[in-house]
C-alpha cells in the first residue's frame, strides 16, 4: 500500500486526501498551494517550513503526511493576512524584522507557540525559542525584538484587534525599537 | 529531496507493531523522524517498509513505580523536557532534553528514536547512563530489560535484535543525596550535534566522602560510554580537587575519538577531560 488516505484540517478547512506514502507534510501542504510553508534544508535544521500541528511548532519536511492524518495544521497564513495581520505578523514588519522573508513564517509560527504557552518571555526564552529557524539576512536583533514587541502588544490589547499599525506610529510607542546590534 | 518511496505500516498497538517487526524483518521502525527521515532523504538508508510507531497510543508518557520511572519510547524530548515529574526525579535528564536539537526537533523526536539511532552523540545517552537507565524491548518471543551501559554497539548499532520494539526506557529511583550535572559542547549553542559531551552524578555524604560516582561521555567513542577508571578515582574517597583531576585524565585517556567535520580528535580528547572537571565540579555542589 503506498497511497494513504488522510485528513487534514488546514488553516480551518478540511481536506480529504490521498498522499502518497513517502510525501511530507511540506510537500502536501505546498501542493495544496500553501506556498507560505518555505522549503528550506530538507533536514530539519533550518525552520523555514515550520508549521503548528495540533499547536506544536514542528519542521513540516520531518513529518511524513500520513503521520498527520486527523491532525489541525496552522500555516503562516493562517495566522492572518495582509489585509488582516496578525498582531506577530505586525510587530516582525515594525520591528525590521523582515528583509528576504524566507525564514519569516517559521519564525512566525515558532513565535506563535512560544507566546501561546509563554505570553510574556524573558530575552533568552526568546532566543531559545526561534533557535531553530535560521535567518540568513537581517540577524536576529530585530526578530528578537519582534518577538518581544509582538508579546507586549498581545498583552495591552487582551482579546481586542486593532487595526495594522503603521511604522511611523510605533515610534510614539512607550517601547522604543532598537535597531541594530542592540540588546536589552 | 523526495523521500525514496517505501511502504507505509501503521500499527495501533503494541502487540500489532512486535507481529509487523516480526513477519517483516526488512522494514525499520520510525519514531520521531528527526533523524530516520534524513537518513532516508540522503539515501543512506532505504529500506522497502517503514512501521510508523506514531499510532500507539501505549508508547508514550511517564509513569512512576515504586521503584523507578517508566519513559515511553515514543515520549517527545519536549515532553521530557517540560514534565514535573522528569524536573524532580531525573533533572540531569531534563538538563540534556533542554539542550536536545532546536524546539522545532524536540517537538518530534522521541527518547526511544534517541536510542536506537545510537548516535554516538546521542544527546540523552550520556544522562541515560549516568542515571543507570534500562532499556525496555518487546518481541513476538517475550520481554527482556538491558541497562544503557550494555546498549550500544558502536555507530548505528544496538543490542536491540530486529523484531524487537524499544517500548520503555526506565530509570531507577536513586536513594540518599546525589549530584548531577551535564556539560555538552556545541560549534554552536542551539541545534548542534555534540563535539563531546559529559553527563556526571555523584553520591556525597554529609562529611564530602563520595560513596559513587557515575561519569558518561558522548561523542568521544564509537559508543556513548561510562569510564569506569575516572568513577574509581572518586568512590569511596574524600571529594577533592585532585581527585576531579585524576578523574578528568582518566576520562580522557579512556576515550578513543575521531576526527570529523566538527572537530580533530585531539580537540576533543582535550576537550572532554575539561568537561568532566567542570562537571564534577558542579555535580559536588550540589551533592553536599
Amino acid at each position: 500500500m503506498t497511497e494513504k488516505k488522510i485528513t487534514l484540517r488546514v488553516n480551518g478547512r478540511t481536506h480529504e486526501l490521498s498522499v502518497a506514502a513517502n510525501a511530507s507534510l511540506l510537500e502536501t501542504l505546498r501542493a495544496l498551494g500553501h506556498v507560505d510553508v518555505k522549503s528550506g534544508c530538507d533536514k530539519g535544521d533550518c525552520g523555514a517550513c515550520t508549521v503548528l500541528l495540533d499547536g506544536k511548532a514542528v519542521p513540516s519536511c520531518l513529518v511524513l503526511a500520513a503521520q498527520a492524518d486527523g491532525a489541525t495544521i496552522t500555516t503562516v497564513s493562517g495566522l492572518g493576512t495582509a489585509e488582516h495581520p496578525h498582531p506577530i505578523q505586525e510587530a516582525f514588519a515594525d520591528a525590521g524584522a523582515i528583509q528576504c522573508g524566507f525564514c519569516t513564517p517559521g519564525l512566525i509560527l515558532s513565535t506563535k507557540a512560544l507566546l501561546d504557552a509563554n505570553p510574556d518571555p524573558t530575552e533568552a526564552e526568546i532566543r531559545e525559542a526561534i533557535s531553530g529557524n535560521l535567518c540568513r539576512c537581517t540577524g536576529y536583533a530585530q526578530i528578537v525584538e519582534a518577538v518581544r514587541l509582538a508579546a507586549e502588544r498581545l498583552a495591552s490589547e487582551g482579546v481586542a484587534r486593532p487595526g495594522a499599525i503603521l511604522p511611523g506610529e510605533v515610534a510614539r510607542a512607550d517601547q522604543p525599537i532598537r535597531r541594530g546590534g542592540e540588546m536589552p | 529531496m523526495t523521500l525514496p518511496r517505501f511502504e507505509l505500516l501503521q500499527p495501533a498497538s503494541v502487540g500489532e507493531a512486535v507481529e509487523l517487526l516480526a513477519s517483516r524483518p526488512e522494514a525499520i521502525s520510525l519514531a520521531g523522524g528527526t533523524a530516520l527521515l534524513v537518513d532516508l532523504r540522503s539515501r543512506r538508508t532505504a529500506p522497502p517498509a517503514l512501521i510508523d510507531l506514531g499510532r500507539i497510543g501505549d508508547l508514550r508518557g511517564v509513569t512512576q513505580g515504586a521503584n523507578e520511572i517508566s519513559i515511553g519510547a515514543m515520549t517527545t524530548i519536549a515532553e521530557l523536557l517540560n514534565h514535573p515529574m522528569i524536573k524532580e526525579r531525573a533533572p540531569l535528564l531534563a538538563q540534556a532534553c533542554a539542550t536536545f536539537g532546536s524546539p522545532l526537533v524536540r517537538n518530534r523526536a522521541t527518547i526511544g528514536g534517541n536510542v536506537v539511532h545510537a548516535s554516538p552523540a546521542a544527546e540523552l545517552a550520556p544522562a541515560l547512563l549516568a542515571l543507570d537507565a534500562s532499556i525496555e524491548f518487546k518481541s513476538v518471543r517475550g520481554r527482556r530489560l538491558v541497562r544503557a551501559v550494555d546498549v550500544w554497539k558502536g555507530p548505528g548499532k544496538t543490542t536491540r535484535k530486529a523484531d524487537e520494539l524499544v517500548t520503555s526506557i526506565r530509570i531507577p529511583h536513586a536513594a540518599g543525596r546525589w549530584g548531577h550535572a551535564w556539560r555538552k559542547l556545541g560549534l554552536r549553542k542551539a541545534d548542534a550535534i555534540a563535539v563531546a559531551s559529559v553527563a556526571v552524578r555523584l553520591s556525597l555524604r554529609d562529611d564530602g566522602t563520595c560513596d559513587e560516582a557515575r561519569i558518561a561521555l558522548g561523542a568521544v567513542a564509537p559508543t556513548p560510554l561510562r569510564v569506569a577508571k575516572a568513577e574509581a578515582a572518586l568512590a569511596g574517597k574524600a571529594f577533592a580537587d585532585e581527585r576531579v583531576l585524576e578523574a578528568a585524565k582518566a576520562a580522557a585517556d579512556a576515550c578513543s575519538p575521531i576526527d570529523d567535520v566538527r572537530a580533530s580528535a585531539a580537540y576533543r580528547r582535550r576537550v572532554v577531560g575539561v568537561l568532566v572537571r567542570r562537571a564534577l565540579a558542579e555535580a559536588g555542589l550540589g551533592g553536599r
